[in-house]
């Protein structure tokens, strides 16, 4: 599509393109030249720094247990947002007004409110009214608010991966004397789930991006908060920065190109009915990481 | 009941979601102009630009925006020395740190959600731009890129909620907004539930009415086609 | 059929990864969870993990400080081994509650001892008498607390510290709060800051660091006086006994100065002499 708005370069553009190419190169080469000048002054380009992380210890002491955490809370929070979000998604598809209301009620309540803001309630609802324990309370709360907010999100996912699928699959399965109950559990969720497994997919990344709060904000030793006892000890902020930063973007690209890779899959495929919730519809349903309340039912909001 | 409100005036709870509403202006403002330039640069003919576009894109999506919030305050200002002109201000400072790291993030976005718009304009719009001589940054300019925003407006509306409810996060570098108040008063009021429910209905009463009017904007000037 | 195959082996391989980690947490938890506090044969202590000279969790995972030393002899008194203490991270915020839930035995994490705080915990000890003070660069002009009026300084979130200053001392300073201390001398470093501030023992710690040894120094100020006491869930009289007789004993056998030595000899930090148990310096 790119090269519809402008022509294939004639000797003109082709030097032009050169010029802003130049300057372009010139302006980025500069921003690089006053980073690395600046690192340099402060010292922060010195080998004592970075050396750690090319030892194991740093790794396995901190690093790599911050992961798992992180990993271990955004994968338990996928796993108790999924089923509560099909059941809320599910609810606000029925044809009872007073089941439809309520739900979509929950889900837009829940889809308004910031991540942080839940975590940290739960955080201290679970200090003050439960007993487990604070070894464990920060993991609770930092799952606790991803599946409020995620369940939300999910229930909105499985309803468009219902609606996306053509008419005619309701109209047969009626025909052919289903209950509307048999329907949703035989014909449309099997079928939607295949179509949602992008979307869900990609709803793992913005799961992941979001425990890096607890860490900061509740104590929860994710990567984010390792960090900062890995900087205790070699004294290196930015070269741990920039690592930690690294390895987001590396898990989260896995799981980018994983959702991709089964869209596209799942596109080809002859078997299917062709409905496929891709990574952008996710965007459409919560843009920008943590999501919009676009509207209750205002139109064109899936 | 609603007492506890009143003893914190260090910020009160208005001037709080004030702060919010603040950064969240500032940064849509920010993050609209730098998105916009990014997506230019995504679709222009110089290759160079091109990738710097796309590689930014997908950077900064895949990194989380605490890990950017908390680097500008750590990094940025305490190292690199970028005090956003308030080297003796923190608070300021703070607030103008968020601000960047807002845009920085939200401007990955507002750019991806304008090339979706610029693949909703039909190919013939452009070739006709073309066939009457405008060059690439005229078909951009008057034909393209007025008719992505208006077909953009919904997705849009979605990134300026989530921007929105993202102002939060500036809490981490110590911006005095919701909720770094409400986390203290969580901490030190017995109504845990209650302040829980006003925080939650300040955020409804701030993301809702976007949503409501950007959604009706958006139908009233989609581009019939 | 092909497609077929496709989804369940995505939806597996999910559900697989999922689990995993899943059931990689259920493990961690039954190693420790088992135990419970002070029952059994293993101890749970609280101390900081980010602290060098105090508490901290060292490269290849084992733990190093004052904090550490004197918790782990305290617990020898009590009949644990080192190998049967399970180290556990209590933030200052959380101390409290750690204690009163049971979730540790004890607490020995740069607790200071405060009024406030005796109503919801017990405190054996006090085993050090830290002061408030301000670490500065070396060539530094900051001698007195008031000429920290109109200069910068860094503090960690929540920490009292700082308010004093702000209160009492300085009230033209500016603050900056950060996570951890760590992050405030990367600025003092980069002269972000003009000066750090809280305990003039942690604040040896990190000046004794070989990445900023000879850069630092401690301005001497003794802005407030931190009786560092072992922590106890409130009301277990029998516990906070047996930690003071071991405390005492520590001081008798010189385990104290030999502790104090290790950990703030490279820091060049006057400390004061063993406090007598149950001797609250105001």
């Amino acid at each position: 599509m790119t090269s519809v708005l402008y022509d294939a370069p004639g000797p003109r553009a082709k030097r032009r393109n050169i010029i802003f190419s130049v300057v372009f190169f010139t302006l980025l080469a500069l921003l690089l030249w006053w980073v690395y000048t600046v690192m340099d002054d402060k010292g922060q380009l010195e080998w004592a720094l970075w050396k750690p992380f090319t030892q194991s210890e740093a790794w396995t002491t901190y690093l790599l247990p911050g992961l798992a955490d992180t990993l271990k809370a955004a994968g338990l929070a996928m796993v108790i947002a999924l089923p509560l979000g099909a059941f809320f998604g599910i609810s606000r598809l029925s044809d009872h007004v007073w089941v439809r209301i309520p739900a979509g009620a929950v889900i837009e309540f829940f889809r308004a409110i910031p991540v942080l803001l839940l975590m940290l309630f739960a955080n201290e609802f679970y200090s003050r009214y439960t007993d487990v324990s604070s070894e464990d309370r920060p993991l609770y709360a930092v799952v606790t608010g991803l599946v409020l907010y995620n369940a939300s999100v999910l229930a909105e996912i499985v309803r468009a991966g219902i609606l996306s699928l053509p008419k005619g699959q309701t109209e047969a399965a009626h025909a052919i004397g289903l209950r509307k109950g048999q329907t949703m559990t035989n014909i449309l969720l099997p079928q939607a789930v295949t179509a949602m497994l992008p979307a869900i997919v990609t709803q793992l990344v913005v799961i992941v991006k979001d425990t890096a709060l607890g860490g900061v904000m509740i104590g929860f030793t994710e990567l984010l908060n390792t960090r900062g006892t890995l900087a205790a000890n070699y004294a290196n902020v930015i070269p741990s920065f920039i690592v930690v930063a690294i390895i987001y973007i590396i898990v989260n690209f896995i799981l980018t190109s994983f959702a991709g890779w089964l869209e596209q899959r799942l596109r080809r495929s002859k078997r299917s009915t062709g409905a496929v919730l891709g990574k952008d519809d996710v965007e459409e349903m919560n843009a920008a990481e943590v999501g919009g309340s676009y509207g209750t039912g205002a139109g064109g909001s899936i | 009941m609603f007492d506890f409100i009143s003893d914190y005036d260090d910020p009160t709870l208005l001037g709080a979601f004030w702060v919010t509403v603040q950064l969240t202006v500032f940064s849509a403002i920010g993050s609209l102009i730098w998105g916009t330039l990014l997506a230019a640069m995504r679709v222009s003919p110089v290759p160079l630009m091109r990738g710097f576009g796309t590689a930014y894109v997908n950077i900064v999506r895949n990194i989380p925006l605490t890990v950017i919030v908390v680097f500008s305050s750590l990094g940025l200002a305490d190292i690199f020395g970028v005090t956003m002109g308030a080297p003796d201000d923190f608070e300021l400072q703070g607030f103008r740190l968020a601000v960047i790291s807002l845009v920085a993030y939200t401007a990955a976005f507002v750019c991806e959600a304008l090339r979706s718009g610029i693949n909703t304009v039909p190919v013939g719009q452009a070739e006709a731009a073309r066939a009457i001589g405008l060059s690439f940054s005229q078909v951009l300019r008057l034909i393209v890129l007025p008719q992505a925003f208006r077909s953009v407006i919904g997705p849009l509306a979605n990134v300026l909620i989530a921007l929105t409810k993202n102002t939060t996060v500036a809490a981490t570098i110590g911006v005095a907004e919701a909720a770094l108040l409400m986390k203290e008063m969580i901490e030190n009021e017995a109504q845990t539930v209650l302040i829980g429910a006003v925080f939650a209905f300040g955020f409804v009463v701030l993301t809702l009415p976007t949503g409501l009017i950007l959604g009706w904007l958006s139908k009233r000037l989609a581009v019939k086609r | 059929m092909k497609l077929r195959k496709v989804t369940a082996a995505a939806a597996a391989a999910l559900v697989l990864s999922i689990t995993a980690t899943a059931c990689g947490g259920d493990g961690d938890k039954d190693n420790n969870g088992g135990s419970g506090s002070g029952g059994g044969d293993k101890i749970k202590i609280g101390i900081k993990y980010d602290q060098p000279g105090l508490g901290l969790k060292e490269p290849d995972g084992s733990f190093s400080g004052f904090d550490v030393d004197v918790a782990t002899y305290v617990a020898k008194e009590l009949g644990y081994e080192p190998d049967q203490i399970e180290w556990v991270e209590t933030k200052s915020a959380d101390r409290e509650n750690a204690l009163s839930r049971g979730d540790v035995k004890f607490i020995a994490a740069t607790y200071s001892i405060t009024d406030e705080r005796k109503e919801k915990v017990d405190f054996a000890g006090p085993y050090l008498l830290a002061h408030q003070d301000l670490l500065v660069k070396k060539d530094s002009d900051i001698k007195e607390g008031t000429d920290l009026n109109g200069k910068k300084l860094c503090s960690v979130t929540g920490s009292t510290s700082a308010q004093n200053v702000k209160d009492t001392i300085a009230p033209k300073a500016q603050l900056k709060q950060v996570g951890t201390y760590s992050e405030c001398l990367a600025a003092l470093q980069s002269g972000a800051v003009d000066a750090l501030t809280t305990d003039d023992s942690i604040l040896a710690g990190f000046a004794a660091q070989k990445q900023y040894q000879g850069q630092f120094k401690l301005a001497g100020l003794k802005l407030s006086n931190e009786n560092y006491g072992i922590g106890v869930k409130k009301g277990d009289t029998e516990t906070v006994n047996k930690i003071n007789d071991a405390l005492e004993k520590m001081v008798s056998d010189k385990a104290w100065d030999k502790a104090v030595q290790e950990n703030f000899g490279p820091a060049d930090y006057k400390n004061e002499p063993a406090p007598k148990i149950g001797n609250i310096v105001k």
